[in-house]
């Protein structure tokens, strides 16, 4: 390890060597942040889409007059037996009241209240896999059975919803794109700052028959070196705050926002970023070395 | 093209000039030969292009014109892939001494090795070896802004001999220190000619030209003659006889 960073360069001492670390550290964060938004709206938009595409709720209004507690049963219960029938529907379970009551119940407060309103009830549809039922038409044999039953599609919000997370991921990638063209755009500014400093010891080495590939080495290894701290650094920073977002959302009651935690694969993935950073650098100092030395003899 | 039949030649300059940008030539028609193992001063005025004439010896630049020939392969055309083996097989000296400065004197000297791949057990054996030898084995360790100009100059020519180099080029190698000094140094450049490197040296040291009888590459107003060694004066300050050339041109 020592006689992989000894360098015949004084490419140590620079002030952009001293630099180069706190940037990477910075450029890090940023795409720990990014690409960990992205990696949770992946798993979040994996979640919607097959939800979106296996679930239906039925709504059967309740029933008004004398008996409409038995009333609204029996519609409930027919149309949960009509869903049944159907070839499309793999499962069809009415919600009970109980349920209801605590869905409503920080709106409406008691289950008192709720008594006294024509709430009306849900049925749970899963859809049979693969299967695309007509809505249509099951919302008009529903209605004969349980009249004003309505079918509400979680497909076409979720729609909208996966719309904006897939333009949010999007966004995501386009700054951990923009983050490694900045980091990039840093290695060779600070390794042309090097070049020109070090111009006298290059042009030394050059003479004394060093190839350019041997000078390259020497800017390449520092510059993996320094990224890697940088990287190091900026990863340690982004955990915390990763940590505090996850915890953050967790508080979050309702259900408002699903449980966007991210797993030990997307920890793994992160991981590598300070290495990944190393590389970059280290192939960007190579490649601006190898360019300027070429204008030499 | 004429070739050599007896000996090798280490180097052939063929009708070169050379002119920076697009300014007059510095060097004009310069041709000459040197064997393989021949010992050559290379004098004149300041400004007649003594420097010009070494860096085109030492690969740091191409002519503008003619062809250059080293150890038997053309240069002045080469492409740059093949020009820093033969670099390797150079030593130089540089005018001002070029050390790198955050390196210790070791180091400095072990750049050549360590450019070539030499183990680094070699390179701790041989090195130590030579500094003693150039009287710098109780500075092994210091950098150069810590030396004194002679120690400096001791520490570039340590640099220019250790890979044993076919081609020796030192421009003013004398010129920080003291006559005995200089004379320790030039008999370092004729040990290692009788070993068989050739030697370019440019200096204005008239009396170490004198006592070292060896021929000379004389450059006047971007000319070249080649001379024979310089008659002994009674005038010479250095020493006493003179020590016979090793070289022929």
């Amino acid at each position: 390890m020592i006689g992989f960073l000894r360098s015949d360069l004084p490419v140590a001492r620079d002030a952009s060597g001293l630099f180069l670390p706190w940037l990477v550290a910075v450029m890090v964060f940023l795409a720990c942040l990014a690409l960990s938004g992205a990696m949770s709206l992946d798993s979040l938009l994996d979640r919607w889409s097959r939800d979106a595409s296996g679930t239906l709720t039925v709504q059967v209004p309740a029933a008004t007059g004398a008996n409409a507690e038995t009333e609204t049963n029996d519609r409930v219960e027919r149309a949960v037996r009509l869903l049944e029938t159907d070839a499309q529907v793999a499962t069809a379970m009415a919600v009970p009241r109980e349920r209801l009551a605590e869905m409503l119940e920080p709106w409406l407060g008691s289950a008192e209240l709720m008594d006294s309103l024509p709430v009306p009830r849900l049925i749970d549809v899963t859809v049979a896999p693969g299967a695309m039922p007509d809505l249509d038409a099951l919302v008009e044999r529903l209605r004969a059975v349980a009249p004003g039953a309505a079918i509400d599609d979680h497909r076409v919000w979720l729609a909208r919803l996966i719309r904006l997370a897939e333009g949010l991921r999007l966004l995501a990638w386009a700054v951990i794109g923009l983050v490694a063209l900045a980091t990039a755009a840093m290695v060779v500014h600070a390794t042309r700052t090097a070049l020109a400093v070090h111009r006298p010891h290059i042009e030394v080495l050059h003479l004394i028959g060093a190839t350019d590939a041997y000078i390259a080495r020497q800017f390449a290894r520092r510059a993996f070196a320094l990224a890697l701290l940088g990287g190091v650094g900026g990863l340690a920073l982004s955990g915390p705050v990763l940590w505090g977002i996850g915890r953050l959302v967790q508080r979050l009651e309702g259900g408002l926002v699903p449980d966007i935690t991210l797993g030990m694969g997307q920890w793994l993935v992160l991981l590598l970023l300070p290495p990944v950073a190393g590389v970059l650098s280290m192939l960007t100092a190579r490649r601006t070395v190898r360019r300027t030395l070429t204008r030499l003899l | 093209m004429r070739q050599a039949s007896h000996g090798k030649i280490a180097v052939r300059f063929e009708s070169v000039g050379l002119r920076y940008g697009s300014g007059p030539e510095v060097l004009q028609d310069i041709s000459f030969t040197l064997d393989q193992g021949s010992f050559h001063f290379l004098t004149g005025p300041s400004g007649a292009g003594k420097t010009s004439l070494l860096s085109l010896l030492y690969l740091a630049r191409r002519p503008s014109r003619g062809s250059i020939r080293l150890f038997d392969e053309e240069v002045s055309t080469a492409a740059r892939a093949a020009l820093p083996p033969l670099r390797r097989r150079l030593g130089v000296v540089f005018q001002e001494f070029r050390l790198l400065d955050h390196l210790s004197a070791l180091d400095n000297v072990a750049l050549p090795l360590r450019v070539a791949g030499v183990a680094e057990a070699d390179i701790h054996r041989h090195v130590p070896e030579l500094l003693a030898w150039v009287g710098l084995g109780d500075h092994m360790h210091a950098k150069p802004p810590t030396l004194s100009g002679g120690q400096k100059q001791r520490v570039a020519i340590a640099r220019a001999v250790i890979n044993r180099p076919e081609l020796l080029v030192a421009d003013e190698p004398t010129g920080n220190v003291d006559d005995r000094t200089a004379l320790r140094l030039l008999h370092l450049f004729s040990e290692l000619n009788k070993l068989g490197t050739t030697v370019v040296i440019a200096t204005h040291n008239e009396g170490l030209v004198r006592r070292f009888q060896f021929p000379r590459l004389h450059l006047e107003a971007g000319k070249l003659d080649v001379l024979p060694p310089m008659a002994l004066t009674a005038s010479v300050g250095m020493g006493t006889g003179p020590i016979p050339g090793g070289g022929q041109s």
